[in-house]
This record gives C-alpha cells, structure tokens and sequence, in this order.
C-alpha cells in the first residue's frame, strides 16, 4: 500500500485570511520566529501497491478538478513511502 | 448582580447578550478580551460571534486572550460561566468542557428556528426552567456538530452533564442531539443555540430564552 | 526598470505610451495630455484610465441618470443625495439612514464565493463611509436555469459568500430575491444592499478639507489585486519577463471589516476625522483625488509610505490595486495620537501618508520622486461623457405583437395540478435553502425578514422607531417594456414597505443591463432610467443614488434588462407593524385593488416558454392609493395580516399566507384560473376580523381602492371554490425544489 499526498495551498499572490490571523496570534503568545504564515489543506490517499504513472496522472486531474480551486489555489502531488 | 460579557475581535452576539443580561435584571459588563480585569463580575458570558474569524479553527486563538487567563482561572474556583455558540466552541478548546464542535453535518452555515428540551436543571443557568421543558429558540452556526470519544459520552450521559438536546431532526449531526453540556461542577455551560436572540417575540421566535439569563440572577441572589 | 516620473514626462514626451491596452480611446489620452499639458506618467496614465472607465466615471450612463436629479421630487427626508458614497435620509427622531445597492456580477462569476463576498464587503463599506453602522444587508440575486450545470456551480457559492462574509461581520441579512433565467447564464447577477444607521451630526462626507490635515489610510495592507489590465504598466517598468504573476480574483477578509468597522465606528465617536472614504473601486486613485477634489483641492501623497502585503508592486499598481478591507481618513494633526491610539486597540494597520494642501494639485512621491502632478478634479469628475447611440429593438414591436396563449386550468384537478406547479417552480419555491445559510438574528433587531414582503429592523430600542426596506425588479415586464418596468418596480418595491404598514421615503436602484455599445441595450437603459425617474418624481420619492452595472451579456446575448429597484420606508413603531400572515381561524379574507388579464410577462406564461405580450401600465395613483389605505389600516389596527401580490399573482400569495403558520382558507373566486394566475399590478390581500369589515369598507372609498371578498380563515387545506389542497401537500410541494436542486 502506498499513499498519495496532495497539498493544496492558496496561491502566492492570494490573500490569506487565515494564514495571516495565525502569523498575528503567535508572538501574542511569546512564538518570535514566523515572518509569515499561510495555511493549506492535505489529501492523504492511500492506493493498492505503488502508485501507477496512469493512477498518479488520475489523481493530478483529480486535483485539478475537485481537491483544489484551480482560481486560487495550487496543488502538488507526491508520493509518499 | 455583575455579569461581564467578552467581547474579542469578531464577536458579534455581545451587545445581544448584555441587552438579554440586563432583560434578566442583572447589570452587564462589558469586558474587553486584551485587559486581564474581570471588574469583579459574578458570572461571565463568551458570547457568539466569529472571534478572530474563526480562522485556524473556531475558539482557538482566542482562548489565548488575557481576560481568558482570568476566566479559566475563576472557573475552575466555581464562577458561573456561559458559552454560546462560538463561546461554546472557546470553553472546548480552553478545555473547561470535553469534546469538540465541528461542521455541521450537510457542511452549510444553518440559521433556524430550533426546539430544544432542557436535561438539566441544577446549573445556576437553567434553574428556572423545569425538567424536560422544551423552548425554542434560534441556532445559528457552521460548526454546532458536537462530537467526542465514546468514554466521555459515556460519562456526559451517565453524570447527567447534557444540559440541552435538539428535538426533532438533528440539524447538524451533534452526537446523541446535544445542544448543551456542563462541566463536572456544573458551574460551566456550553451551548450551541442562542437564547439571547429569544428574549422578546418581536425580534425573536419566542421569549423562551430569557430562562438562561433569569436562572443566573436566581443563583446568584441565593 | 525606471521610474516614470513627471521630470522624465517633460524630458521625453514622445513615449509611447500603452493606453489602449488600459482601455482609454485615443481623444481620451488625447484630453488628458490637453489637461496636463505634457503626456501623463504612467502612474497618472493609471489613474486616468481606471477612473474614466464606464465603472467609476459612469460615462455612458450619465446623461440619463441626471434625470434623477433633474424630476427629483421635493424631500424634506433627503439629507444627502447623489453624488457621496451613499444617500441619506433623515428618519425622525434624530436619526439618519444610508442605504444602497452595488453590483458585484463578473467576479461572482469568476470565482462565485470571494466575489459574492467581496460584494457584501464593499458595500458595507460604502455604509461605513458614511459615519453610518451597517445594520443589515440584502441581496437580489439572479442565475441561469436552476437545473442548468453552471447554475450549480455559481449558485452555492454565491450564497455561502454572501453568507459567509456577512454573517461573519454580524450583520442580519434580511431579504433579496433568488431569480432564474436563461439569459443569466454566464452572466449571474449579484447585488448586494447594505443599510446603516447613525445620528444626523454624525454624518461624514468624502472630502479632504482643511490644508495640513493628514491622509491616513488604515486597514488591511494593499496588495496586488483587481489590477487587471494595469500589469501593462508594470510588465513595462519591470522589463520583459519582470512583472510578478497578479491575482486573478480578490479574496476578503471578513474579519478584518468587522474591526474595521468597529474601530471606524469608535473613531467616529470621539469625532476624530474631517473626511472619509472607503477604497473600493479604482482604490487608491479613487480615493484620493475624490477626497481632495471634494475639499481643500490640493494634496500629497508619499506612495512609498503605503504598508504592501507584496513588496514586488509597482507604483502604478498600488494606485491601481483594489485590495479590500481598506479606508483612507483625512485627520486633523492635534487628533492622530487618539486615532492611532485606537487602530492599535482593534489592532488595525494604520499609516500616515501624506497631507492636505492648499491648491489645485493633487502629488504623488514615490522615493522622493513626484510621480502623479494631476488637477484631482480631472480625475475624479471630469471624465469622458458619452451620449450613446440608441434606438428601439427590433424585438420590441414583435413580442408586444404577440397574443399570450397558456393553457388555462378549469376543472378542479387541473386547478390544483396548476398550483402545484406554480408553487413549486424555481422562481416560487420556498427560499429557505438560502436564507438559511444567512444569520438574521444577529444584532437582535430585526423584525422581519425573508419570506416577509420587506425586511424590517428596529433603529432604537426605547422608541421602537424602524426602517423597512424592499428590493424588487421584474425582468420580464421590463423586456416587454422598460419604462414600464422601471415604474412598476418602483410601485411594487414601495407596496412592499406598505403592507407592513411602513411609510416609503426614498429610492436607490441596481441597473444591470447589457452592453451600452448596442443601441438597443442603450435604449432599453435609457427607457429604464426615464420610467423610474418619472415614477419617482409622481410617487414624491427621491432617489438617494445607485449603480449601473453594464456589460452584463455572454457574447453578443445581453440579459433581461434588470433594474432592481430598492425602497426604504419609515415605521414609528415596529411593534404596531402588520403581519405577512394570519395564525388564527375566522378571519376574513379581502382583495385590495384590481384584476386584469394581466399574463404577459407572469410566471405563469414564463413556465410555458412564453415571453411575448404587453407589460401592464403602471397607475401609480392608484398604487399611491393603496399605500394609503396599508399605512391607515395599520395605525388604525384593522388589519390582523397584509400581504403583497407580485409574481404568481393571487396563487402564490395565498399560498405563502396559508403556509406561514400553517391555517388553511377557504377562497371563493369568479373567474377562477385568471383570478390565481393574472399578475395585475397594485393589488393585497388582507386579513381582518370581522368586526373591522366596515371599516375597512370606509377606508377604502376614502382612497377610492376596488376592495372585494376572497374567503375566511381556518382548516388544514387551502380550499379555492371546489379545489382543494391539504396545507401538507402544499407545502411539501413549495419547499422541496430547492433542496432538490442544490441538496
């Protein structure tokens, strides 16, 4: 068994509403070291066997069309052993 | 008779419920989520509202606030404290209460009109409704599903903590319908709909809410 | 990589100089170097093009909309009109109103939840502006087919935006309009109306006075969005292959308005500002020279000095970025300890950037550098003005020509088949789906809200004096005749407001039509804007200001010309309101006003693919008429329930009476199919007990209003002469089609 991992993070250039409260609320707690924070989503699947180039094309289009907004989001696909 | 009121940035129900505190005939205060002074008040709400835009998730930056510091405290030395709503999701993640608030099961933002029935009548907020009244009054939420481990449902049930359950359909897939919870004490309630936007027909389904802010001036004078 | 300064416009006047690709004509870049007398920097070529644009200068549109000004009717309520942010009217008791409309149409298409958010945030600011709390919004939303595939895609995540931006600054939403047709394919409409309340001294106005003040720009920081077609600019500056990567879509940040708001409004209090004025639109550019063409005249500005969530933007792009969540304050010095005091409260950025000055010069540094030297008035109000070709569509005199041919239901199944299919229809059905995603209760004022004829919200808790508010347009009376669309809009918004018995008092207004290139689009506006003026000036509203939204067509299909029309009206005492419904048996149930043959345009002859016929002719007399008798019958207590008639005529509005608390009625018509399904404009349906008939009676001669006797109250059905409807088949029948559809 092997698991797929998409990250889907807002893009560069996008506001990031949560991100940014995160980045305000850590020195209020004593945490000095982030000059910025930006927050993103994981998808974890898990497949039979190692991934095929053809399952591993499947879930690149998947990404695409459903695990992110392609408007404003970016996403990477790996494979995880 | 002091009930303080928080306010953190993105609260919204404040003014709502100091209009329902004073309503209940007790003066409200407002007290302000960056000053750790609790301007000797005798019980405390956490009112609804999106405190830091709910942003990472609801209640947890603004359970590190100073004046949370204070409440905590004075909790757990027995001061009667009320959650509502996103206040109820701050009390979850200061841990003064179990479990956790998630979204809402058909994943969309729900204002309706909810019956609710009340389960317990010992906490210094629902003294003055009686057992298994049931009231109606607004929920409005994204993340009112409760959900915890089986051992604390367990106990929730068993020590007669589920302070307030849904009746009817469950509008967001709380375990076992609760609406409300206290903690071991009693003297920390959490709940999920709003009796503060019930305390008068006009601007509210019913006036049914009322209760909670009636029952905290009864225990306080006794 | 250099910087296009003014020095650098003197020393090389013969740059080329991209402004068609900034969308200005050549006469336009032409006027501006008329003005300047040199060719503009870049960064004024940047504000030139975004504030002459159709957008924000109103170009194509102002020729008509003066009418507003021209046949305004005389209003001791308006204290201020057109021209600011927003309008406001004096409701008694010391109190003001501000309420307005703006359309956010193409970015909710883009990306349906940020651009339907970031709608609700603008216009709230807008609000804010001017010195007003925001205490509710509405939207009038329009789409596609509700089975169409794009449908479902924008329409979710248009009512999470709406709701998720405005629930989350705690703003009671409460009411708008859900509307499908296929000409709103690719093109959904999304308006967003916000309303505020304040003091008459606290009002604030856009302007710069008073030289040596300082422009302080607080809120989040600027970064580069909404600067489309200004990457022109920057890929220049940069070099080729330099411009940064710019976003396509604005996120909002409905957190950071909700401080915004609460430390403008605690700013306000202690009186700290002379001047304000939202960023919207245009951003910076707008921002400054409005405010400066609106005071002293002159200002400066250090550009470098604006706090960049993307250090990468140029100049040109900062003046140009539509960043949200942005106000720009002009303080006196003795007052900006206190106002900074108070941004680092609600921990707000907040940055002194520049000064008011004497003058007629509005300067822009960046580094030291004079990069903008601009007559800010040029900028701000004397933009292109353009008299469009119109004329008369062809369509016109041939659906006007066509006979309206619908099967009209007889026997009693054919009856009850009819309403079911009526009630269940996209455009009828039950909203809840919607609304609830949107909070209402939240600030524990609102008295009414959807499915209500208006919203209603009450401004002071002692005196239990309210504002009621009600949108309304119907496209499809205003394809068959625009003028006459316009008006009944306007008498359909204005009956809403009546029937809870509040008084109409001023008028704002959404035009969302098509390109204003085609004559024929043209024509319908202008028609549009002479019909609201006109009824306006007849039913003494005055328009307090508005929104023209154009270009709102997928290739050359144009949608239903859309005027929604938005009416705020007065109550001194929300408690004495009338009720939409009825929850009692026994009561008795009139007609007020007339029934015509009035199919064309209804939702009976939509459902069966027909769009042709004539438009009725408003009779506003009439309508004021009616006004009349709602606004008596309520200070005179003799009506239990009011509720308007509109789209679906008689059957419709039965219909949500009977569902409401779930009492049935029994009904008695002559002409039964006409009767339900005719849309004749100026008509109620009244509940009474029958002790108040003769009163009734005499009310309505008084207002020479037709009053005729429908039935009384009671049962578990909706009883209409030999048909009957159980009120559970009903219902089931009204409240399923949208979860249907959108699950």
């Amino acid at each position: 068994m092997a698991k797929i991992v998409v990250d889907v993070m807002l893009k560069a250039e996008i506001l990031d509403p949560q991100g940014n409260a995160v980045a305000a609320a850590l020195p209020r707690l004593g945490f000095t070291f982030a000059q910025s924070v930006r927050q993103g989503k994981r998808f974890e699947i898990e497949v039979a066997g190692e991934p095929t180039p053809a399952q591993l094309a499947d879930v690149e289009k998947a990404a695409e069309v459903l695990l992110s907004n392609p408007v404003i989001e970016n996403y990477v696909v790996r494979v995880e052993k | 008779m002091r009930v303080g009121v928080v306010t953190f940035p993105g609260t919204l129900d404040d003014r709502d419920a100091a209009r329902a505190v004073r309503a209940g005939g007790a003066e409200a205060v407002e007290l302000w989520h960056g000053d750790a002074d609790l301007k000797n008040v005798d019980a405390v709400i956490l009112p609804g509202g999106f405190s830091y835009g709910d942003y990472l998730r609801c209640g947890a930056i603004s359970r590190f606030a100073p004046v949370m510091t204070l409440i905590i405290e004075q909790a757990n030395k027995g001061m009667p404290l009320l959650g509502i709503c996103n206040g109820f999701q701050v009390l979850c993640e200061s841990h003064l209460l179990p479990g956790a608030l998630t979204r809402n099961s058909d994943l969309h933002f729900l204002c309706r009109d909810q019956k609710i029935s009340i389960e317990n009548v010992e906490t210094p907020w629902t003294s003055n409704f009686s057992q298994g009244q049931e009231i109606l009054i607004p929920l409005k939420n994204g993340e009112g599903s409760f959900q915890c481990d089986d051992a604390t449902l367990a106990a929730l049930e068993g020590e007669g903590r589920i302070i307030a359950r849904y009746v009817g359909d469950n509008p967001n897939g709380s375990r076992n319908l609760i609406a409300g919870i206290t903690n071991a004490h009693g003297n920390v309630v959490g709940l999920m709909p709003h009796p503060e936007h019930a305390i008068d027909p006009l601007t509210g389904p019913s006036a049914d809410g009322l209760g909670f802010f009636t029952s905290i001036l009864n225990a306080m004078v006794k | 990589m250099s910087l296009d300064t003014v020095a650098q416009a003197i020393a090389h006047p013969d740059t080329a100089q991209p402004f068609k690709e900034l969308g200005l004509k050549p006469d336009e870049y032409a006027r501006i170097k008329e003005i300047l007398k040199r060719r503009p920097t870049s960064s004024e070529l940047a504000m030139y093009s975004v504030m002459w644009s159709e957008h924000c200068s109103y170009k194509s549109s102002k020729v008509h909309l003066k009418q507003f000004g021209e046949k305004a009717p005389k209003s001791d309520a308006l204290l201020v009109g057109i021209g600011e942010n927003a309008g406001v009217v004096d409701v008694g008791q010391g109190y003001a109103v501000t309420f307005k409309i703006e359309s956010h149409n193409h970015p909710s298409f883009v990306e349906p939840y940020q651009g339907a958010a970031t709608g609700v945030g603008g216009i709230v600011r807008d609000i804010l502006t001017m010195g007003a709390r925001p205490i509710a919004v509405m939207d009038p939303l329009r789409f596609g087919p509700a089975d169409a595939p794009d449908t479902r895609r924008v329409l979710p995540g248009i009512i999470a935006g709406v709701g998720g931006y405005g629930n989350c600054l705690g703003l009671p939403n409460i009411g708008g309009e859900v509307v499908f047709d296929e000409t709103y394919i690719g093109n959904p409409l999304v308006n967003a109306l916000c309303v505020g309340v304040m003091r008459h001294s606290d009002i604030k106005l856009a302007k710069a006075a008073g030289a040596g003040n300082l422009v302080v720009l607080y809120g989040a920081k600027t970064g580069g969005d909404g600067i489309g077609g200004v990457s022109v600019l920057a890929s220049e500056t940069f070099g080729d292959g330099g411009s940064t990567k710019r976003p396509s879509v604005q996120v909002g940040d409905p957190f950071v308005e909700k401080v915004l708001i609460e430390c403008s409004l605690e700013i306000f209090a202690e009186d700290l500002v002379v001047g304000i004025q939202d960023l919207g639109g245009a951003g910076l550019s707008c921002a400054t020279s409005e405010l400066a063409s609106g005071g002293s005249g002159g200002m400066k500005v250090q550009l470098d000095k604006v706090p960049l969530r993307d250090p990468s933007l140029s100049p040109e792009e900062i003046l140009m970025s539509e960043s949200q969540e942005r106000m720009c304050a002009i303080v006196e010095p003795s007052k900006i300890d206190r106002f900074l005091e108070i941004c680092k409260k609600w921990d707000v950025t907040v940055t002194v950037i520049g000064e008011v000055t004497d003058g007629n010069h509005l300067e822009i540094t960046w580094n030291g550098e004079l990069i903008v030297d601009v007559p800010p008035r040029t900028v701000a109000h004397d933009g292109p003005v353009y008299n469009r070709p119109l004329a008369q569509p062809e369509y016109i005199d041939r659906v006007n020509a066509e006979k309206i041919s619908v099967p009209m239901p007889k026997s009693s199944s054919e009856i009850k088949a009819a309403l079911l299919k009526l009630v269940s229809a996209p455009n009828m059905a039950d909203k809840s789906w919607v609304t609830a995603q949107y909070d209402k209760y939240v600030q524990g004022n609102t008295i009414q809200a959807q499915p209500d004829d208006s919203g209603m919200v009450r401004i002071d808790e002692k005196t239990h004096l309210g504002v009621a508010i009600a949108t309304d347009a119907n496209a499809n009376w205003s394809y068959l005749n625009p003028y006459q669309g316009a008006k009944l809009a306007l008498a359909e918004a204005a009956r809403n407001i009546a029937t809870a018995g509040a008084r109409p008092l001023a008028v704002t207004n959404c035009l969302n039509f098509g390109s204003p290139e085609d004559p024929g689009v043209m024509w319908q506006f202008a028609e549009s804007v002479r019909g609201l003026a006109d009824g306006c000036l007849e039913m003494g509203l005055p328009v307090t200001g508005g929104n023209v939204s154009f270009y709102n067509q997928t290739g050359d299909v144009a949608i239903l010309p859309t005027p929604v029309i938005g009416v705020l009206g007065v109550i001194d005492d929300v408690r004495t309101r009338t009720p939409m419904s009825f929850d009692k048996a026994g009561l008795d149930l009139y007609l007020l006003g007339t029934t015509h043959a009035d199919l064309a345009g209804s939702e009976w002859a939509f459902l069966h693919g027909q769009r042709g016929g004539n438009a009725p002719v408003a009779d506003l007399q009439n309508e004021m008429n009616l006004i009349e008798v709602l606004l008596a019958g309520r200070s005179e207590k003799i009506f239990t329930a009011a509720h308007d008639l509109s789209q679906g005529g008689l059957a419709m509005t039965l219909t949500e009476m009977v569902l409401r608390y779930m009492v049935g009625a029994t009904i008695t018509l002559s002409d039964v199919a006409n009767d339900l399904l005719s849309e004749s404009p100026g008509r109620v349906v009244v509940a009474i007990d029958s002790s108040q008939s003769e009163a009734l009676s005499a009310l309505c001669k008084k207002y020479k209003t037709p009053l005729s006797k429908l039935g009384t109250t009671g049962g578990d059905s909706l009883i209409i002469n030999e048909t009957k409807v159980s009120l559970q088949e009903l219902k089931i029948a009204h409240t399923s089609t949208f979860p249907k559809l959108f699950g």
